[in-house]
């Protein structure tokens, strides 16, 4: 019989068969933060139930914790502390794991759970944050969940999940340089639309993927969701298993080797079935960037903003116009010639050492454009630490970036840190939705090469153009 | 969790493509650790004039006469994309949400719905667009039904149309039943599988 990696990770974690194509499955690690996962344990606890395994949950702080140098358990955001305060508590409460402000392990979930060697290949990984897809990058099959739905995989250590339609994306071709795993999925996405993946788990394959870095093929993970997918996985090879080697939770010795010859069998059959495929030539990928509020909403960087009155679909058009006035640009402009309020590097999608090692090799010895604000914000303490050690944090300061703590921090308004209203910012994150940066601020979405290149320039700029005149 | 058999209410069209969940539910909105007190944040970029603020946008659907009472929202494409935020779900409930129409949804808010007693119903984009023309004319009088014994839409001018949900889905909103006491009635296997497993993969357990 011929199997995908994800059949096979599926049966692996079957304990009953609900019927109607619904499985209740085990569940290996459950990772919570203290923006959704306080609500869950609270709720846990109010129902008098107890957490099952609490040595296999984790918790982190990284949604609403401040990311500035000397940071406490004060926040910016109205009721912040709050959140803080009583997620550490319940946590203690619960037993499980907590890597608290301090503590250097602390980061944003999704960079954290990979480092720490908590996100294994095959194992099944729930978070309630809907980039747990993330993980798909080193073989987890991962994926997003609700508070409550985390209240049932903490009490019982399984969820019942109705098994989505399977799609395999193949990348194949070679990525010219300057254009990153980010300008592959943002591609993906503008191609086949938001919710081209809604109700699909996905394999990501093809030897582009392939010859991705493991912390790349995180990148690519990251937006599965906003492809709609309910998630995406690449099957783990010799890249992941000398990555998964020595983290702290990752088995070693016989354990390991044990693991590895498991692992080795988690690839998908020749012959094996999909219900969709999409083959994608990434040859003449071009970096991306987007021009409106959905992440689909990208083009090539040397493009222009589209016209609206081109599209023949009236909601799409509709979605075009509205997003087009939200951003403050009109049809036809030359991305390019789009001028940029601020810059910024980080959030799960774009904040491990090999993004700011690309970032900084673009910014070294430059400096951003005058009246530019430019922040970096590490993932993870460990990342934060490992960049300081080779000096990149110098590298960003000189160049007139601010260097913080690790956290989500600008990735989202958590109603204490944002841009400002009408504020333009090019960013490493993944979503440009209204207000998703700060009540009225405009997103563009890129890669770190992107980023940097722009904030150097003041405006949206290819990083290609910068590395030729070098 | 409260029980949904069927339902006669008005309905407020929101027909706007990829409505994510940080619209549904601004994050400077969700204020302390709890499932409730989010009615006030449902939509507030849209519903109020400033961020933060409370003084509301007369444009907005929700703010408009009858859709005030609206317990049905007939949505557009991938409504409640984004964040897993479940307070989403939590916010629309409280604010009066029982059912929403749309052409599809992201797939952890469908899930979030189900989970508290909002019914997800999808159905074809035209069809939800016919039902808002005929809603517009008059919302007062001309209410949609969702029946879900049926699984079944009736649109103002007595047209119906049917929709699936998954039977567990179904039968969880029919009877408001709590899915962990439900697993939890399966303990026994799951003690099994785990004894198994630790054989099988001794390294998932450190
Ligand atoms: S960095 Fe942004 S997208 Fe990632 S987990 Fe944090 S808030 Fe979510």
């Amino acid at each position: 019989m011929t199997l995908s990696i994800i059949d096979k990770i599926w049966r692996e974690h079957g304990v009953a068969d609900l019927g109607d194509g619904t499985s209740l499955l085990y569940i290996d690690r459950i990772f919570l933060h203290e923006r959704t996962g306080s609500v869950a344990l609270k709720g846990l606890q109010a129902a008098g139930r107890r957490v099952r395994n609490p040595e296999l949950v984790f918790c982190t702080m990284d949604h609403i914790v401040d990311t500035l140098p000397g940071r406490t358990d004060q926040t910016r955001m109205p009721g912040g502390t709050a959140f803080i305060t009583e997620t550490r508590a319940a946590a203690h409460a619960a037993g499980i794991n907590l890597f608290d402000l301090g503590d250097e392990r602390q980061g944003i979930v999704h960079v954290v759970s990979p480092e720490q060697g908590i996100a294994l290949p095959g194992v099944t990984l729930v978070c309630p944050d809907s980039h747990t897809c993330t993980l798909g990058g080193i073989g987890a099959l991962a994926w997003g969940i609700g508070s409550t739905e985390a209240e049932h995989a903490l009490a019982t250590r399984t969820l019942a999940v109705r098994r989505p339609k399977s799609m395999r994306v193949s990348f194949d071709g070679t990525l010219a340089p300057g254009v990153t795993a980010k300008d592959m999925i943002l591609w993906l996405i503008a191609a086949h639309s938001a919710a081209g993946g809604v109700g699909y788990v996905i394999e990501f394959a093809g030897s582009a993927v392939r010859a991705l870095t493991v912390e790349a093929r995180l990148t690519l993970c990251n937006m599965a969701v906003e492809f709609g997918a309910w998630t995406g996985i690449i099957a783990p090879d010799d890249k992941v298993f000398d990555y998964v080697r020595g983290r702290p939770w990752a088995p070693s010795g016989a354990r390991l080797d044990a693991a590895i010859a498991h692992w080795r069998t988690l690839v998908s059959d020749p012959g094996a079935r999909f219900d969709r495929e999409i083959a994608i030539d990434c040859d003449r990928l071009a970096p991306q960037v987007t021009w409106g509020t959905s992440p689909q909403d990208a083009t090539a960087i040397d493009g222009s903003v589209p016209d609206p009155a081109a599209e023949t679909d009236p909601n799409r058009r509709k979605s075009m116009e509205r997003a087009l006035d939200y951003m403050g640009l009109s049809a036809g402009t030359n991305l390019g010639d789009v001028r940029i309020d601020a810059a910024f590097i980080g959030s799960c999608t774009n904040s491990r050492l090999s993004d700011l090692r690309a970032a900084a090799a673009i910014l070294k010895g430059r400096t951003v454009a005058p009246g530019i604000k430019a922040i970096c914000v590490p993932g993870s303490t460990q990342v934060k630490q490992a960049a300081e050690r080779e000096g990149l944090d110098r590298v960003f300061r000189d160049a007139g970036f601010e260097w913080r703590e690790s956290g989500c921090s600008m990735c989202f308004n958590a109603g204490g840190e944002g841009f400002g209203a009408k504020e333009r910012v090019i960013s490493t994150t993944n979503r440009n939705f209204e207000n998703r940066q700060g009540p009225g601020t405009r997103t563009h979405l890129a890669s770190p090469l992107t980023v940097a290149a722009s904030a150097l320039a003041g405006r949206i700029a290819d990083a290609r153009e910068v590395t030729e005149r070098r | 969790m409260e029980k949904f058999t069927t339902l006669t209410a008005i309905a407020a069209p929101l027909l706007m493509i990829n409505v994510d969940t940080d619209a549904i539910i601004p994050s400077r909105e969700m204020k302390k650790v709890s499932k409730t007190g989010l009615a006030d944040g449902l939509f507030a970029a849209w519903r109020y004039t400033t961020p933060g603020g409370r003084e509301e946008n007369p444009d907005f659907v929700l703010n408009r006469g009858p859709y005030r009472q609206a317990k049905i929202l007939l949505a557009g494409l991938n409504f409640g994309c984004g964040s897993s935020r479940e307070h989403a779900a939590w916010a629309l409930h409280e604010w009066g949400v029982r059912a929403i129409l749309a052409p599809g949804f992201g797939n952890i808010f469908y899930g979030n719905c189900v989970r508290n007693g909002i019914v997800p119903v999808v159905i074809d984009n035209a069809r939800v667009e016919a039902i808002a023309a005929q809603v517009e004319r008059d919302p007062e009088r001309n209410r949609v039904t969702v029946d879900l014994r049926q699984n079944l839409v009736t649109a103002p001018d007595g047209s119906t149309t049917t929709f699936a949900l998954a039977p567990a889905d179904r039968e969880m909103l029919l009877e408001g039943l709590d899915a962990i006491a439900m697993t939890q009635k399966r303990d026994a296997e799951i003690l099994a599988f785990q004894a198994r497993d630790r054989e099988r993969r001794p390294w998932i357990y450190p």
